[in-house]
């Protein structure tokens, strides 16, 4: 009952040893996070424009022709082809060449003329959601503004003007929004990874068992492996966050320092993760294998690509347990809205908690391993 | 620290064994891989402790050093209950396991800083004891070189410096020279010799009959049961080892296959093996020796000599493991 953290400081000193040893494969294991998120960062846009359009103008005279070009200029529609049959524009949606069919009936100009109602057909290809959405609400709202404009006479305005004001990322650029989030998942990955694969190392080589033989305190162990990789992770972090300033010019509203500073909590709880699967692991592709299985929960429940306001009420659940969602509020909170510690206190200490509680387990399973292997 | 304490807290005073075993048990569900196994180890001694693969001599070792819980009876090392005090008893002990776990991408020095420092030495105490170790184990010309770049041999004498830095009374060695090769084998068994004129205690698993030759005192487990337990050569004296009325011959003949298959058939030997040139017999004591050279000569065998055999320790335990197996075969029977 001496001293639990026995033996942390000779277990830090070798670990940095192993860490100079091997700087070359960890520092391509750091490059790593960087290249995926030039990928993610250029290759995801997650605003939709463009959409591939055929048309099938049957009526042809002006006002019909008006119509196509204001919806052309909306930058949602990108007109692929003029057809001049129902079966031709439905063949082209068939064969995905088109997601959206426009369809502008004979009689379009002469109903207009006797203000009468006229009928445009849309047909979307509904099977990707969002793109769905896109085209009606923007051939809606094309649709609204063409009749206010004939109802209203000469300088009339509109009753109700709502006027919407994007704060914080007044531009809708999709880096901004995505590449926070995308910090926490790329730093996850990395630093579960590092302190899972050098304790099954060890466990492979058999210096584990070596150790147990010592008077080492699995929380001397544990932590004097932990903390060279927290150094290791918060070099990680701040790359990733140099990057995504300079190479994707994503604005830090906040102060930079704190987000630092509050990423340490995560970089903490990441590696914790990895010590308590290494725990269970005996081998480094079965440690993969677990590590990997932790990932796919931060991806989807975090926040990171849906919101955890619209998820189904036992997933909403769920990503309180998923560290990333805490990460991730951090993140887009600091870098997007310019929030201060008065903000996210309470998110770092749920991740400082939720590492301590990992690590307790994780020691717990090992002072029991030790005794059965 | 520890180690300047263990004077003062003054419970093992010296006078206990350096181990003491009372009807160990170890289950695994319903697999019992330590039966009832008791002995005791003197303060010095080298003590070898034999079996075949699986029988328990690995799990017993992990019993002694608080890797593993009894499932029953009692041990104490250096006069502590390995149940209660297991740290302390770490403190106190050295331990080598059956592949050198060093660290590959550290250097020989390094190695034995980190070990010096697990063991909480003093850094004084630390550079004083890397010296002592690093001089015994031969260890000066390669400081510096990684532990990957190491031959057996050498991986061993720095898994035993490593083991030895902090000064343990007892020094567990598991299988320590399996694999390495014969000079590094004998340099090994000499260090051995001379750190336990200092007072060291070995406890030492090995598969190799020369080895337990050497021992001091040696212990043979055989499928978790332990069944012999003495000085090699009180164990060459056992009954059982030679039963009543038979006697070992050395036979010495260029031919050692064809006589050994002729001297099978002959009236009065009991069991025959060869053993390089030789063949060892056991055979009924009133045989004659001349008569033996006789019948094998008519047989068309040239003798070169036959001499009586006291048993080797090899041949204690292909005996007491015979009728080991024997009894157990009449158990089930029964």
């Amino acid at each position: 009952m001496r001293d639990i953290f026995r033996g942390f400081g000779a277990v830090f000193y070798k670990e940095t040893l192993h860490v100079r040893r091997d700087f070359g494969t960890l520092f391509f294991s750091l490059i790593i996070p960087l290249l995926q998120m030039l990928l993610l960062g250029y290759g995801i846009d997650t605003n939709i424009r463009q959409i591939n359009t055929v048309v099938f103008n049957a009526d042809g005279r002006r006002e019909s022709r008006e119509l196509l070009d204001r919806l052309k200029n909306s930058d949602t529609f990108h007109l692929v082809r003029y057809v001049n049959t129902d079966h031709e524009m439905n063949e082209m949606i068939i064969a995905g060449k088109a997601r959206v069919g426009i369809k502008i009936p004979v009689d379009y100009s002469d109903k207009l003329l006797h203000k009468m109602s006229a009928q445009v057909l849309v047909l979307i290809d509904g099977s990707d959601s969002s793109v769905a959405g896109q085209a009606i609400n923007v051939t809606t709202s094309i649709g609204l503004d063409e009749s206010l404009r004939r109802v209203l006479v000469n300088n009339e305005t509109f009753a109700v003007d709502m006027r919407p004001k994007l704060l914080f990322n007044p531009d809708s650029r999709s880096p901004n929004f995505f590449l926070p989030g995308l910090t926490a998942i790329l730093l996850l990955n990395v630093t579960t990874f590092l302190t899972a694969f050098s304790i099954v190392r060890e466990k492979e080589r058999g210096t584990l068992e070596q150790l147990f033989v010592t008077p080492v305190r699995p929380m001397g162990l544990l932590l004097g492996k932990l903390l060279p990789y927290l150094v290791i992770g918060f070099f990680e972090l701040c790359m990733i966050l140099t990057f995504m300033r300079f190479a994707f010019h994503v604005p830090i509203h906040g102060s930079a320092i704190l987000l630092a500073f509050l990423s340490l909590p995560y970089i903490f709880v990441s590696l914790s993760l990895g010590i308590l699967i290494s725990s269970k692991a005996n081998s480094q592709s079965e440690a993969m294998q677990l590590a990997f299985l932790t990932i796919l929960p931060s991806i989807f429940f975090s926040g990171y690509i849906f919101p955890r306001e619209t998820m189904p009420r036992i997933f909403y659940v769920i990503s309180y347990f998923v560290p990333a969602s805490y990460f991730i509020n951090i993140t887009r909170g600091v870098i997007l809205r310019g929030a201060g510690i008065t903000h996210l206190w309470i998110d770092a200490l749920a991740l400082f908690a939720m590492g301590t509680f990992l690590l307790v387990i994780a020691a717990r399973r090992f002072q029991n391993k030790v005794i059965m292997a | 620290m520890s180690a300047n304490n263990s004077k003062t807290n003054g419970e093992p005073d010296g006078t206990d064994p350096a181990i003491s075993a009372r009807g160990l048990v170890r289950k695994f569900g319903n697999f019992t891989a330590v039966n009832d196994v008791s002995f005791t180890v003197a303060r010095g001694e080298i003590f070898g402790f034999l079996g075949p693969n699986g029988s328990g001599k690995t799990t017993v070792i992990k019993m002694l050093t608080g890797l593993l819980p009894l499932s029953g009876g009692e041990a104490s090392v250096e006069g502590l209950n390995v149940r209660t005090d297991a740290e302390r008893v770490r403190e106190r002990i050295g331990y080598m396991s059956q592949n050198f776990s060093l660290y590959p991408d550290l250097s020989v020095k390094e190695n034995l800083t980190f070990y010096g420092r697990v063991y909480g030495l003093s850094p004084d105490r630390l550079k004083k004891r890397m010296d002592d170790v690093i001089q015994m184990n031969g260890l000066e010309p390669y400081l510096d070189r990684l532990g990957a770049q190491l031959s057996g041999g050498w991986k061993q004498r720095l898994a035993l410096g490593c083991a030895m830095l902090h000064e343990p009374k007892l020094l567990f060695l598991d299988e320590p020279t399996a694999g390495i090769d014969p000079v590094a084998r004998r340099q090994l068994w000499d260090l051995l010799f001379e750190l336990s004129g200092h007072g060291i205690t070995f406890f030492v698993t090995t598969h190799y009959m020369d080895e337990a030759e050497r021992c001091s005192h040696v212990a043979y487990i055989y499928y978790a049961k332990l069944i012999a337990d003495g000085t090699p050569n009180s164990l060459r004296e056992l009954p059982d080892v030679t039963p009543q009325g038979t006697m070992r011959v050395e036979i010495t003949t260029p031919e050692v296959t064809r006589a050994l298959k002729i001297a099978r058939q002959i009236q009065g030997i009991r069991s025959a093996t060869i053993f390089g040139q030789s063949i060892h017999a056991l055979i009924d004591d009133h045989f004659n020796l001349e008569d033996l050279r006789e019948q094998l000569q008519k047989q068309g065998i040239t003798v070169a000599e036959i001499r009586p055999l006291a048993p080797s320790l090899e041949d204690v335990f292909v005996e007491l493991t015979r009728k080991n197996q024997n009894n157990q075969s009449e158990a089930v029977r029964a």
